[in-house]
């Protein structure tokens, strides 16, 4: 609030001799250039979607117009699909290069008639929808070019989506006359039913050399690990039917099998455990008294009793996923989109995407002759891990199989992180659902590591002018035996700081920054003059602390590395009255912040306060002179997910001679203010990172009834 | 005035949109110019350059449902057949788990492996008697092949370089010979090196037949996915256990190291894998990219000496290599004659990124390890480009790769051990389908050996995941007292404890372990509490039984208790708070601590008070009930049984397993030194911390259990946790713990 105040009183400043009419004339003058110019710059660079509206009015025209080419009977046909190709023997790098972007470039070949020597078709539907919808896709992602001598990846406009509609030899032929096949190199086919009567082989039958397979339903025997990729088989519904999501929890079924063309030896199997474990499972099957049609795919029954298709996957939380005559199953898809957790039981079969999905957290796999153990193994999954996979389901439903785009980018994405590696998605990336994403923590310092000792500390002081003070916070930290470097933070742009000769003389090497600005952030500052990687930031009036107080306070910080360690402890609360947070001082049994004033932590975070704060807080905390202890709190507690670590009783900094000063108005002001800090920075990072812990850490034999002289740490300091 | 101004703004907005339509008007006819340019193009022109046009209208949809087909199908085999042809036609080098392997032998009696006994005159060596004995030290061993399910042989295949003195001959005839080889079914052959000079093939010089193989530099031609096991390269000297931990002590902000890149090594000039590193010098500028070659190896390299040999000697004798790994962000790992080589185990270890470049290497583990994340995989046609990629890499994903090679290291790779029970529990994450770890599991702490999925296959039962996965442990604990003495009075320790313990609000179960020789007390002689209590009777009334994995454990966390620890309420709220922020360690009370004894060069105990501690008791302990899991499973029966029969130990070996699992030392909570009445003076006979013999044991014991781990996994810590106000000078009526300050 009070910033948006300040923006616009300061927004006379700026041109501030006009008239305001005159402004506001120019002001419209210029908005209406900008937007002018707004409106070029969107039409040259935003090609596809002025194309598109000019496809719409061409309509059909677009397929049937389409070149019509001719194949010669004794137009080659390349080799067999090579099953030893790998990316370093049958891809060529060179064409993908090194860009900045790490990103491929994907031409698509313009879309052709294929017709053998007497003018039939080389394919009975020729573009299907979904593989129409897929080269749209890619044509509208930043993946795609069309310069064709620009291209790592080239993806031909012949349909082979599904096998049974091609004829194998005329299409194998279409492929090897493609202008850049070159023995099929870095091209990309796509292919979801793959073989034909009787043995149905698990890969495209049409020969293709070199060419990656991205395919539905391979088996370990085909799928050339590393190469080729495994997509699922696209299921029409998906499009048709919306679902929405369900919580996770219990469903009225526990399994639940809705294939319609499951073999009979494994009907019988289901049956059998039907009859076993009775209500729990809901066995479904094509309705025999309807009329055959786009509705059958839609209805599913149990004796006479009919269920609406996909729908009744929703109230099952595990759905049978069987093989048929292929292992890639549309089924699947339906499946993940109710949110039920598939069982899948096929052979040797690699599971879509499987390079880089983790389908251990989505689904159950299970030998095919385990199927009459299916229900014992299902019943031993923990209720909790359920839920999750059915989440997880769901997810990779809403991801990567919701439509051809997601399927077709998804394919593009995993070949793309082959080819830059270092840029790769990571697993978090893949697996991990938005809600997860949004509440987990990776620490970036996540390895269990107790630094040495020896390197010790840097002290970094920030001080304005209060010299005199200064000299005896750097006389009292310079007898702390882990302190490496003294280096002083001179934020005063007026005044020199003192001479060399008037510095307290100490035994560690003392360094003075001088800052631009007179800015809290300096403080935080990842100064190359830092060579340890415990930091101490200090105030340059806190001399109370003893050498045994910042000592403990440094061993501390080496048990817990990836935290803040200070003294006097802060907390945050909910005001249930106010509906918003607030800021609470002194006495509290706990414990979500320390000062800064004292503390103790690692050089990463000053590079994360400097470079990665937030929103506008690093800013906002200059403008207001402020809060900046908060910030660095809320920062810590953020990417670590941890709570800071209070040491020691101490509770304030202040000196019993500076309490005279503040009154209590003044102190009732800073409340509100930190209050406000505390909710302005709760907004920017959407949510509230600061975890409440009710410990303090203490020497081990701190207040025990022990010689004093054999403690390591016996003057601790006080309140 | 005012309506000056809204003319202007009704003006402006007007030439927005005239201007909008402009544009529009002369930009839309401009792809339809486009492509109708290229349909005058006659067929036969070459179409490079044009461009894909979308398609509208009806196009066929595709039609998945594959009804009518396998209606057909199903008449013609059925899967039961189809099942069973496959494991004929899918053998040798095509070999699948579904085809080569029989999941029969592993079906009662689990996973376990033979080995084969030793035939005496057969020559072995080193490195592989310490693959041996690392799988007959591990709990997955058994001497009787009628209940293994993996067979390993006792002939030496490690080296199968004809020209090496290791060199096994007449390997086929002895393999053949062996009464269970069954053609190789269910064994696994370990090896490192294959084929010989001039072309190192990866053929073992046997016919392994159905075996898996766990071999180093393997290709991705020849590895059969999801069947072989890739390892990686070990030198003769790699310890059996232990190992030594990873050089990385500290993060380092920035995490540039003095150089960028370096390698150091020798290249071959001619032949198999030459070219990439006769290449390297390409890339080197002796600043920060240090690519060293030596043309010295062999007798007779002078005959195929280049014109480069003499300057790149003379450069390769200026810098150590030491020195160069230990201050490098990025490792350079090219390949050698085979595709593996030392330097990737030597990279890791020193936390120095390893940049791969060994097109076509199965990396090891590569089934379960997300090289990624570690390592970055480089591709040897790129070789130029690698200084511009590794330069690009953004800081804060270098300080994430340092730490994953230190996790990998020291999980998988730091000792003969690690590296041989990883490869045997990726073989049973295979085997045990239903059990098997995730992604996350393998890839990130504590690593795939410490998380077993036998406990749960669900991430949030374990104490390592809650951030990962966004969650908490459960609010509540579970008390477990172990009784060893009749209950005779109301008045005994027990009793008074039992109710203390009840009362706590977070308290969800109390569970009595009654491991007395005396008959379990009639129901009522136990008091009323408000959560429910179950009485255990110990099966063989033995100490490891208290950290038996109960069913009963409803709760995430686990409150150890002996029978006449002494506490309050309060102080069992606060540490169960303090837990609940350390959901992986221990938090107790007691602490205790160890020391090297330099005199003895032995591991000493001590129970006086320290100015810092390493273990805390678990007479009165709360942990997570994943411990329980992990001592009675992971642990061998040797140590266990030590235990038992002494009586004593059990926590102390409970603080070495919970710190070698996460590194970091237990949490000592509030001020309490003792917890026992026997300790405060009234000594009882029965007592067993009264027993002169129980200090000289422990010490005994502490000795033991490191040689079993191989090294000392307990951590020094300086400080406890007391409650924020803990003997503040402020009233009492502010502290939520008062009773703390009273004891």
């Amino acid at each position: 609030m009070c910033a948006s105040g300040k923006y616009s009183s300061r927004g006379p400043a700026l041109i501030p001799r006009m008239k305001t009419k005159h402004r506001i004339y120019y002001i419209t003058l210029f908005s209406v250039v900008l937007l002018g110019l707004i409106a070029t710059g969107m039409f040259q660079f935003w090609p596809h979607s002025i194309e598109s509206t000019a496809d719409w009015t061409l309509d059909k025209r677009s397929v049937h117009d389409a070149p019509l080419v001719r194949l010669p009977v004794s137009s080659p046909i390349p080799e067999r699909g090579d099953l030893s190709c790998r990316m370093h023997t049958c891809f060529d790098v060179y064409r993908c290069g090194y860009n900045p972007k790490n990103r491929i470039k994907v031409y698509i070949y313009p879309l052709q008639r294929l017709v053998d020597e007497v003018g039939i078709p080389i394919s009975s539907t020729g573009l299907s929808r979904e593989y129409n919808d897929l080269l749209s896709a890619i044509s509208d992602s930043d993946f795609y070019t069309d310069d064709v001598t620009r291209a790592c990846l080239f993806v031909p406009s012949i349909d082979v989506l599904n096998q049974n509609s091609l004829r194998i030899r005329e299409t194998a032929q279409a492929l090897a006359i493609l202008p850049r096949w070159d023995r099929g190199m870095n091209h990309l086919l796509f292919n979801m039913l793959p073989g034909g009567p009787p043995d149905y082989n698990t890969a495209l039958d049409v020969p293709r050399d070199r060419a990656l397979l991205a395919g539905g339903g391979f088996s370990t025997w085909t799928y050339r690990q590393g190469y080729d990729v495994s997509i699922p088989v696209y299921s029409p519904l998906s499009a048709d039917v919306e679902l929405p999501e369900r919580q996770p929890g219990p469903r009225r079924y526990f399994i639940l099998s809705s294939q319609t063309a499951i073999h009979r030896e494994y009907r019988g199997e289901l049956e059998r455990l039907k009859e076993e474990n009775g209500e729990a499972l809901l066995l479904l099957d094509k309705c025999s008294n309807l009329s055959q049609g786009a509705a059958s795919v839609r209805k599913r029954c149990y004796k006479s009793q009919v269920y609406d298709y996909p729908q009744v996957l929703q109230e099952s939380s595990f759905c049978v996923v069987l093989r048929g005559a292929r292992l890639g199953q549309a089924t699947l898809s339906d499946v993940l989109q109710a949110g039920c957790v598939p069982v899948v039981l096929a052979d040797s079969y690699i599971l879509p995407f499987s390079e880089v999905l983790d389908w251990k957290r989505a689904s159950v796999v299970i030998p095919e002759e385990k199927l009459p153990e299916m229900y014992t193994i299902l019943k031993s999954i923990p209720h909790r891990q359920v839920e999750e996979m059915q989440r997880q389901a769901r997810w990779f439903w809403d991801a990567y199989f919701s439509s051809m785009k997601a399927i077709g980018m998804t394919t593009l994405q995993i070949i793309n992180d082959r080819i830059y590696p270092y840029a790769a998605h990571t697993y978090e990336q893949w697996n991990n659902p938005p809600v997860v994403k949004w509440s987990s923590v990776n620490s970036p310092l996540f390895l269990p590591l107790i630094p040495p000792r020896s390197p010790g500390f840097t002290a970094v002081v920030l001080t304005y002018d209060r010299i005199e003070s200064l000299f005896r916070v750097i006389t009292e930290i310079s007898k702390v035996p882990s302190l490496a470097k003294l280096l002083v933070v001179w934020n005063n742009q007026n005044k020199s700081p003192p001479e060399e000769s008037l510095w307290p003389k100490i035994a560690v090497p003392l360094k003075v920054v001088r800052t631009k600005e007179n800015k809290l952030s300096n403080r935080f500052f990842p100064y190359d003059e830092i060579e340890t990687e415990a930091v101490l930031a200090i105030d340059d009036d806190i001399i109370m602390l003893t050498s045994d107080e910042l000592q403990f306070g440094y061993e501390v910080w080496r048990e817990f590395p990836d935290r803040l360690v200070g003294y006097p402890g802060r907390l945050h609360l909910w005001d249930h009255e106010m509906g918003k947070w607030k800021y609470e001082s002194e006495w509290t049994n706990e414990v979500s912040m320390v000062l800064t004033g004292a503390a103790f932590y690692h050089k990463y975070f000053n590079y994360l306060y400097t470079y990665k704060m937030p929103g506008d807080i690093k800013n906002w905390v200059d403008a207001h002179m402020n809060c900046e202890d908060i910030a660095m709190n809320f920062l810590v507690a953020n990417v670590t997910g941890k709570a800071p670590i209070k040491v020691t009783p101490r509770k304030k900094f202040k000196c019993p001679e500076c309490t005279a000063i503040d009154g209590l108005s003044l102190d009732q002001t800073h409340m509100v203010e930190r209050s406000e800090c505390i909710n302005k920075f709760a907004s920017v990072f959407g949510t509230m990172p600061l975890k409440v812990v009710e410990h303090r850490a203490d020497p081990v034999l701190y207040k025990d009834d022990f010689p004093e002289k054999l403690k390591s740490f016996p003057n601790i300091g006080s309140l | 005035m005012q309506a000056k101004k809204r003319y202007l703004i009704l003006f402006s907005t007007g030439a927005c949109v005239i201007l909008l339509f402009c544009f529009g008007g002369i930009q839309v006819p401009l792809p339809r110019r486009g492509p109708s340019r290229r349909d005058g193009r006659s067929f036969g022109n070459d179409h490079v350059g044009s461009q894909w046009r979308r398609s509208s209208g009806t196009l066929q949809p595709l039609d998945p449902w594959d009804q009518a087909e396998t209606e057909d199908y199903n008449g013609h085999i059925s899967p039961q057949q189809k099942r069973d042809s496959i494991s004929g036609v899918y053998t040798g080098r095509q070999c699948r788990m579904d085809s080569c392997f029989d999941f029969f032998k592993c079906k009662s009696n689990g996973f376990k492996v033979y080995v084969y006994p030793q035939q005496k005159g057969e020559k072995m060596s080193a490195s592989y008697q310490n693959i041996l004995s690392s799988i007959e030290g591990s709990r997955f061993y058994t001497s009787d092949p009628g209940q293994a399910c993996l067979f390993v042989l006792s002939l030496d295949t490690l080296d199968r370089d004809q020209l090496s003195p290791q060199y096994i001959h007449n390997l086929k005839a002895k393999v053949q010979s062996l009464p269970l080889w069954n053609g190789g079914k269910n064994h696994i052959i370990f090896n490192l090196y294959s084929g010989t000079w001039p072309d190192y093939t990866e053929d073992l010089g046997f016919d392994i037949g159905d075996a898996m193989l766990a071999k180093a530099s393997i290709s991705t031609e020849n590895f059969r996915p999801n069947f072989d096991v890739s390892i990686p390269l070990f030198s003769k000297d790699h310890p059996r256990t232990g190992g030594e931990r990873g050089y990385m002590k500290q993060n380092s902000i920035p995490p540039y190291r003095k150089y960028m890149l370096v390698f150091k090594g020798k290249r071959y000039l001619t032949g198999i894998g030459s070219d990439t590193r006769n290449a390297l010098y390409h890339v080197h500028n002796s600043e920060d990219v240090v690519l060293l070659t030596t043309c010295k190896h062999g007798k007779d390299w002078q005959k195929h000496k280049d014109a480069r040999c003499d300057r790149d000697n003379a450069e390769y004798d200026k810098y150590d290599y030491r020195e160069m790994l230990y201050n490098s962000t990025f490792c350079l790992v090219p390949r050698g004659r085979r595709l593996g080589s030392f330097r990737f185990l030597e990279a890791l270890q020193a936390a120095c990124v390893p940049v791969m470049l060994s097109n076509g290497w199965e990396l090891p583990f590569s089934e379960i390890i997300d090289w990624n994340t570690a390592a970055v995989i480089g591709d040897e046609r790129l070789l130029l480009q690698i200084p511009s990629t590794v330069r690009s890499i953004h800081q804060d994903k270098i300080l994430s790769l340092r730490q994953q090679t230190q996790l990998l290291w020291e999980a998988y790779f730091n000792s003969v051990e690690r590296i041989v029970l990883t490869t045997l529990e990726i073989i049973q994450d295979r085997v045990m389908r239903q059990s098997s770890r995730s992604n996350l599991m393998w890839n990130s702490l504590p690593g795939g050996l410490f998380a077993l999925p036998q406990y749960s296959t669900y991430l949030g039962d374990f104490p390592f995941y809650y951030a990962k996965l966004g969650i908490k442990p459960y609010p509540k604990f579970t008390a477990i007292i172990h009784a060893v003495t009749p209950l005779v009075s109301q008045s005994q320790p027990i009793i008074k404890l039992l109710v203390a313990v009840a009362k706590s609000q977070y308290c969800a179960q109390v569970i009595v372990l009654w491991n007395c020789d005396k008959p379990l007390p009639a129901k009522h002689c136990w008091p009323t509490t408000a959560v429910p209590l179950i009485v255990i009777e110990g099966e063989n009334k033995v100490m490891s039984s208290r950290f038996l994995p109960y069913d009963t454990i409803p709760t995430d966390a686990v409150l150890s208790l002996d029978e006449d620890t002494v506490l309050s309420t309060t102080e069992v709220d606060f540490a169960f708070t303090v837990w609940q922020s350390f959901p992986d360690r221990l938090v107790g009370y007691p602490a205790r601590s160890h020391f090297w004894d330099g005199n003895k060069e032995r591991w000493g105990y001590t129970s006086k008070w320290t100015n810092d501690y390493s273990m805390v008791l678990t007479g009165a302990a709360i942990y997570h009930r994943y411990y329980h899991y992990l001592y009675t499973t992971y642990l061998p029966d040797s140590l266990k049984s030590m235990v038992d029969q002494m009586s004593n130990c059990e926590d102390i070996l409970m603080n070495f397993l919970v710190s070698a699992v996460t590194k970091l030392p237990p949490i000592k909570v509030t001020q309490k030194k003792q917890y026992k009445e026997t300790m405060m003076g009234q000594t009882s006979r029965a007592s067993r911390w009264a027993d002169p013999d129980h200090f000289a044991q422990r010490q005994t014991c502490m000795n033991k259990f490191a040689s079993w781990f191989g090294s000392m996994p307990l951590v020094h810590s300086q400080m406890r946790l007391d409650p924020v106000l803990f003997k503040d000078q402020v009233s009492i009526l502010r502290k939520k713990y008062k009773d703390i300050e009273r004891l």
